[in-house]
């Protein structure tokens, strides 16, 4: 069994408390972290080999490094709390249970970055989460940990997937409409407001405190060559024990499914798995004996994402899954790009007509090749995590949907 | 309101529905000063226009275009640039809502758990369809997509509160206790 390191605290009953975070050694790491230069911070976060757990997967202290070192003006520290990926619920935890591991990531992390104003931006729908987090920000300034030097602005989002997405998320804190912005520049570069930003995930700033506390060798050997740590994966769909599960990112999808979250479910037959998010590819029943860490996924044609692992046996449906998440792709496209724009929306109804019995065997090759066509060609990748499934589904279960077709 | 003060792109007074003053659209002193505390908190004050959305929406119960030509007043933004901003997002009410919303997960793990007979099972308990309110004003029914609680799926967000592992039985109860 792997360490835990990110739900250490979580049996506790007074874990979203000061007092509690304290009692287990929390921010010890700050403390340690006060004493460094801030490029000895981003030093020890790089060899830690953490990556960036929100989705990208890309080195956190190599993207605090992209902080231009000559910037007169203010840099801001950007949470992303705007978990909305399909299958994921890591953040709500965090956020609920453990915030203060969030603040103390967030300190260490403004000193790295020499940023003195912070934001965390939390989807509208988790108003729980949201005071939980917000007093516990309270806590920290009462206890004068915030307010000397580095301040904390809770955000609330206002119900929109797309902030999710770095640039349309600023955009969003920005008091606009959340449309994402062609990169570069980067955030590191121009971010909120105007000026240079980091964009970390909750989960991956709540590894920074560890990592200082502990040391980047400690944390980078719980993990695999190219990624440090443990990571908390979302487990839902059918499996007897969903809820979330911390491991070693080099954990496999088959002991990940089997040895935490109980087997499967249903049938009791594994037919397929999603395994980072409603935007990573699926995987098929033979395909889960790969690790779990970013490049597992990569090499075995998905993504790992935000870790978000949807669970699916014998008895379901692939064609009505692609269907609900076709939905969810044509419901949430900001609509800036032409191809995200119409494909999701025509690529949705087309599903729809051969879940009801009326589409043709060609509509799938009509699918697949519009979907396609699309990729890489937008502004933002919320266009290549919707044809991930599109054209995997598709492919990989085809005599399922062409049995549900006319002709 | 006519428009936004020192706005060069307010529109005419006359806009369809918004000539005259806004008079039942108004903050509380208590309001307005949190408004300008939320402005401050940003380096522009744009930022806190969110914030100041959700604020009014919970004030005035739904954002109509009184509200955003009330609102946009305090960021110096035109009422079209607040009305951009609110039909971006599922968050705000264009219309009136019901004194409560329940709002039905319909994503992946909440349909694999059944969300499509929960929905079913509100429609016919309200006698609503989807984005509809009851006609007593009581209950606006929604269907969303994945609210990121999906290990206790199928789930509803019911206003402030996610209500977890959702049978037909603990639907009725939830409804019962709406008022
Ligand atoms: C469509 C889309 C949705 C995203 N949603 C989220 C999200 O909900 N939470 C998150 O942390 N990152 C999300 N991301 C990734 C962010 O753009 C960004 O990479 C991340 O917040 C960076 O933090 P990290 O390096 O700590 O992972 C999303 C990306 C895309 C393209
Ligand atoms: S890819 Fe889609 S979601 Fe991203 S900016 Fe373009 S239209 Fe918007
Ligand atoms: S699918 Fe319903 S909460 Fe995630």
């Amino acid at each position: 069994m792997a360490e835990i390191v990110l739900m250490r605290n979580f049996g506790r009953q007074d874990s979203h408390t000061l007092a509690g975070y304290r009692a287990t050694g929390g921010y010890g790491g700050w403390e340690k972290a006060r004493t460094m230069e801030p490029a000895a911070i981003t030093e020890e976060v790089k060899k830690s080999n953490l990556r960036g757990l929100g989705g990208a997967g890309f080195p956190t202290g190599t993207k605090w490094s992209f902080i231009p070192k000559n910037h007169a003006g203010p840099v801001y520290l950007v949470v992303n709390a705007d978990e909305g990926e399909p299958g994921t619920f890591k953040d709500r935890y965090l956020l609920e249970r453990d915030p203060h591991a969030l603040i103390e990531g967030m300190l260490i992390t403004a000193r790295a970055i020499r940023c003195a104003l912070g934001f965390v931006y939390i989807r509208g729908e988790y108003v729980q989460p949201w005071r939980l987090f917000s007093a516990a920000v309270k806590e920290a300034y009462d206890a004068g940990l915030l307010g000397h030097g580095f301040d904390i602005v809770v955000h609330r989002g206002a119900g929109a997937y797309i902030c999710g997405e770095e640039t349309g998320l600023l955009s969003s804190l920005e008091g606009k409409k959340g449309w994402p912005k062609i990169k570069p520049p980067f955030p590191a570069i121009k971010g909120a407001f105007g000026q240079p930003t980091i964009v970390n995930n909750v989960e991956t700033l709540a590894c920074v405190p560890p990592i200082i506390t502990r040391g980047a060798e400690w944390f980078a050997a719980l993990g695999t060559k190219t990624q440090g740590g443990t990571r908390m994966y979302s487990v839902s769909g059918r499996v007897p024990k969903p809820g979330v599960y911390e491991a070693s990112v080099a954990i496999t999808l088959r002991s990940l499914i089997h040895d935490l979250a109980g087997g499967v479910s249903g049938s009791g037959r594994l037919k397929a798995v999603v395994p980072g998010g409603g935007s990573a590819a699926i995987l098929t029943a033979d395909e889960i004996d790969i690790p779990m860490d970013v490049d597992g996924l990569k090499n075995a044609g998905s993504m790992i994402g935000s870790a978000g692992v949807i669970v699916m046996d014998e008895s379901v449906s692939i064609p009505e899954a692609l269907m609900v998440l076709a939905r969810f792709y044509a419901h949430e496209s900001c609509g800036q790009c032409t191809p995200c724009r119409e494909s999701t929306g025509w690529i949705y109804k087309q599903v729809h007509r051969i879940v009801e019995g009326h589409g043709r065997k060609d509509d799938l090759d009509t699918i697949l090749d519009v979907a396609k066509r699309g990729g890489g060609t937008t502004i933002c990748a919320f266009y290549d995590g919707a044809i991930g499934p599109y054209i995997s589904y598709i492919e990989k279960f085809r005599s399922e949907f062409e049995a549900l077709c006319r002709s | 309101m006519n428009g936004a003060p020192g706005s060069s792109n307010s529109p005419p007074a006359e806009r369809a529905g918004l000539a005259g003053p806004a008079t039942n659209v108004a903050f509380t002193p208590e309001q307005l000063a949190e408004v300008r505390r939320l402005q401050g908190l940003y380096p522009d004050k744009r930022g806190a226009l969110l914030p100041v959305l959700h604020m009014a929406q919970d004030a005035f119960g739904w954002i109509s275009l009184e509200v955003e030509e009330y609102v946009a007043g305090f960021f110096a933004l035109s009422p079209a640039h607040v009305h951009e901003v609110v039909t971006f997002y599922t968050l705000y009410f264009q219309q009136p809502k019901g004194r409560h919303v329940v709002a039905v997960c319909h994503n992946l793990s909440c349909y694999l758990a059944g969300s499509r007979d929960i929905l079913a099972h509100v429609q016919r308990r309200l006698g609503v369809e989807v984005g509809e309110t009851t006609d007593d004003g009581r209950v606006t029914l929604q269907s969303v997509e994945c609210l990121c609680a999906c290990e206790a799926a199928p789930m509803a967000q019911v206003d402030d509160r996610y209500e977890l592992n959702l049978t037909p039985e603990k639907v009725d109860r939830i409804l019962e206790g709406l008022r």
